[in-house]
């Protein structure tokens, strides 16, 4: 493993750091945010990305993807969380597309993977329920056998991009109580399937997110994700590779977040100097720089360990969600703090970097979870 | 690549064959004989003729010109070497200022002559170096020195006095900061000087730390004569010398602490052990949560350090210049180094509070004599103040 971009890997960043800035302004986050924009992204923009190839960099070109991976992702995601871009990576090529490449059948990969890759399709993952919290295994969602299939019933809370997605994998209760690892299976369910309710949910990132409610959906067992029961493993390193995305997504924010913070220390005037020549602000910027370096180095080895799937791979994904979740927060809220009384106003863009690194810190779990299932993971 | 595995395979025949016997597995931190010197000390009989043998062969510095007593090996040749001998469990046979700071000072900046009158001697063991630069008045503004060097035909006089020179007492020669004008703007008006520890007028006298030991000293010169020739680059240019050594001087201490590389993939570290070994529960995993909390933090922040380290260093294997992350690894590396110790001290609890005598063991003892020292490494070599300056000045572009 090599942590250095390869010519290859420089010219998509390059692509993608063009793309953003030609169409992907912190602007236009906020208009969609402002007008209350119903599908919440720009659907024209996420076809353009399907035709850069984008959304299929992490996919075997048997179902029209490139046959690239993480490493090549992680510099796109890394372009699009610069200026914070809703499009749906985390839910439809992260979540909802990782399941269906580790788990999914053939067929199922056939029906559900290509249209996804050409940005035909929006899919999505339905696990997150009010009193989970960051326990993937805890899922009260049930499943009950109903001839050969099975009626789902319950709640999941914040889907991503629920509202918009083409389909569901929903996270259900086969067997076991509400904690057990054993007992869980992913099922497809499509829109517009009878008993499936969607809300749109509005939090504080202004990203998608919907409340779904199950009342008996009926699903058969082609659409079962895997084997039944046996869902817990396969779901954690569907999570394990989508954490790994978002610190992707995450560093490209932080990155920003502290360029637009470095660029004020310059040009704000106090006491007749440019605040950045004080020493107390010029030692915690050298931090923000510290802590940016560090997460871009766990960043591309996390991501190249995707690829690469080596046993210790969910202890680098606890390593990197920890390491960016604490150095995405420390850096967003250093930017409020050093942009001073503008920095508290909706007006300047700081305040969309504070509100996303906070939303994505909780995602997958923050620091502390990660340092404890670091610890589990290392016998201690 | 197929050359690289016959290097690899003729490497590890050879060091097979040479090794000594008793040296495998040594920590090379313990055995003062591998630093080489006039008065060099051997811990064991092998680490002698270890080094001979390794000296010969110019793999003492293997990456350094064959001319000049080097291995000329490239870099690629040179991390082989290194992880064959990880693999034996060898140890280096020469460690020291000489191999990691003035000789690749020597290399860039040296005359013809200098470089063939030290680096050769640095290779074989035979002279131990250390540094002058500190100063009892100038310590993080470094350039406010005052050791005077007076110019007396072909020699300079020099007087003065230098601080924190690391094992002056068991060195031969001293690379030092001297003030040649004291007119110049502070900066402009220094040279850089190499000097025998032999001559009239050089005196040395250890400092006691606060952890017991005396690795630093101070040294004291009176009117002590040194020829011009042993002025490194130009004279009043030794500020551009002595920036270039300390970015040496930082390398070498990120990578003493931080661990190069992406490696350390135990499954435990030594600081997760002695925590469960003293805080354990009864499944054996730290029963106290905040320090498990901390225990994981410093392991994934040494990680996420190594992968750091790992990075800057593909990026100067593929030939890029050093990338500004590389300004980081002073601060940091130290930094996580003291933390492990203050956590070790922690995870040791009542144990960890012994100073010598009976009712410790040995190595506590160890443990809490090393945590005293280790509130050293964020001061010297420069504070972490001062690079946390250089890095928001150099990187960032903040305005004096």
């Amino acid at each position: 493993m090599e942590l250095i971009l390869t010519e290859d890997q420089e010219l998509l960043a390059k692509t993608a750091a063009d793309f953003v800035s030609e169409h992907s302004p912190v602007s236009r986050v906020r208009k969609l945010r402002d007008t209350k924009d119903p599908v919440g992204f720009s659907r024209a923009l996420w076809k353009h990305m399907a035709e850069l190839g984008w959304l299929g960099i992490p996919f075997p070109e048997s179902v029209g993807g490139a046959g690239m991976g993480f490493a090549e992702l992680a510099v796109v995601l890394e372009a699009l969380g610069r200026t914070l871009a809703p499009e749906p990576f985390l839910s439809s090529v992260l979540l909802a597309g990782q399941a269906l490449r580790l788990g999914g059948s053939e067929a199922q990969q056939r029906e559900w993977l290509a249209p996804l890759v050409n940005g035909d399709c929006i899919l999505t993952v339905a696990y997150q329920e009010t009193h989970s919290r960051y326990d993937l295994h805890r899922v009260a969602t049930r499943a009950e056998k109903s001839g050969n299939g099975w009626r789902l019933s319950g709640e999941k809370t914040q889907v991503l991009d629920g509202h918009v997605a083409d389909a569901l994998i929903v996270v259900a209760r086969t067997s076991g109580g509400e904690r057990d690892l054993r007992g869980l299976t992913l099922f497809l369910v499509p829109k517009g399937a009878p008993g499936l309710e969607i809300t749109r949910q509005w939090r504080v990132d202004s990203r998608n997110a919907a409340l779904v409610k199950l009342s008996g959906v009926a699903v058969g067992p082609s659409e079962v994700i895997g084997a039944v029961d046996q869902a817990g493993e396969l779901f954690e390193k569907v999570v394990d590779r989508a954490t790994v995305g978002l610190c992707a997504e995450m560093l490209g924010s932080m990155e920003e977040a502290a360029a637009i913070t470095f660029k004020y220390l310059k040009t704000r005037i106090q006491f007749g100097v440019p605040i950045g020549s004080f020493q107390a602000l010029k030692h915690r910027a050298a931090r923000m720089y510290i802590e940016l370096e560090l997460s871009r180095s766990t960043v591309m080895a996390a991501a190249r360990a995707v690829d690469e799937d080596p046993p210790e791979l969910p202890k680098l994904a606890s390593l990197v969600k920890a390491r960016c979740s604490d150095a995405g927060v420390l850096i967003a809220n250093e930017a409020v703090q050093m942009h001073g009384g503008v920095g508290m106003t909706d007006e300047y863009d700081v305040g969309f970097y504070l509100k996303r690194a906070r939303v994505a810190e909780i995602t997958f779990g923050d620091a502390a979870h990660h340092r404890a299932r670091w610890a589990r993971l290392s016998g201690y | 690549m197929a050359e690289l595995e016959t290097f690899r395979r003729e490497t590890r025949d050879w060091l097979t064959k040479n090794a000594p016997p008793d040296i495998a597995g040594l920590p090379a931190n313990d055995l003062e004989g591998t630093w080489g010197g006039r008065k060099a000390t051997f811990a064991v009989p092998g680490m002698k003729t270890w080094l001979l043998r390794m000296a010969e062969r110019g793999w003492t510095a293997p990456t350094w010109p064959r001319e000049y007593g080097g291995g000329g090996l490239s870099p690629a040749e040179g991390k082989v070497l290194t992880q064959e001998m990880a693999k034996l469990r060898l140890p280096p046979p020469l460690i020291g200022f000489g191999l990691t700071m003035i000789g690749p000072t020597l290399l860039q900046y040296g005359s013809e002559e200098q470089k063939r009158e030290h680096l050769g001697r640095i290779c074989r063991g035979e002279i131990r170096w250390c540094q002058g630069y500190s100063e009892p008045g100038a310590g993080s503004d470094l350039a406010s020195l005052q050791t005077k060097a007076v110019r007396d035909g072909d020699d300079f006089l020099i007087t003065g006095t230098k601080i924190w020179t690391s094992y002056a007492d068991k060195a031969d020669w001293i690379f030092a900061l001297v003030r040649t004008d004291p007119t110049a703007k502070k900066q402009d008006g220094i040279t850089f000087l190499l000097i025998d520890m032999q001559t009239p007028g050089v005196s040395v006298r250890p400092i006691l730390l606060i952890s017991g030991k005396s690795p630093f000293c101070e040294t004291h010169f009176e009117d002590v004569r040194v020829p011009v020739r042993n002025v490194v680059h130009k004279i009043n240019a030794g500020w551009t010398v002595a920036k270039s050594l300390l970015g040496h001087e930082r390398s070498m201490i990120a990578d003493a602490f931080g661990g190069g590389g992406g490696g350390q993939r135990t499954r435990m570290s030594a600081l997760a052990s002695l925590a469960c070994e003293h805080v354990g529960g009864a499944d054996g995993r730290i029963a106290d949560a905040v320090l498990r909390d901390r225990v994981a933090l410093e392991d994934m922040d040494t990680r996420a350090f190594s992968f750091t380290v790992q990075r800057a260093k593909d990026s100067a294997k593929a030939g890029h210049r050093p990338g500004p992350e590389s300004s980081i690894f002073k601060v940091y590396a130290t930094e996580l180094n003291m933390r492990r110790h203050e956590l070790m001290v922690q995870a040791l609890g009542p144990a960890g509070l012994g100073w010598e005598g009976p009712g410790f063991s040995g190595s506590d003892l160890e443990t809490t004599r090393d945590w005293l020292r280790s509130r050293g490494n964020s001061i010297e070599g420069g504070t972490s103040e001062v690079q946390l300056n250089i890095i928001a000045k150099r990187v960032l572009g903040l305005p004096d």
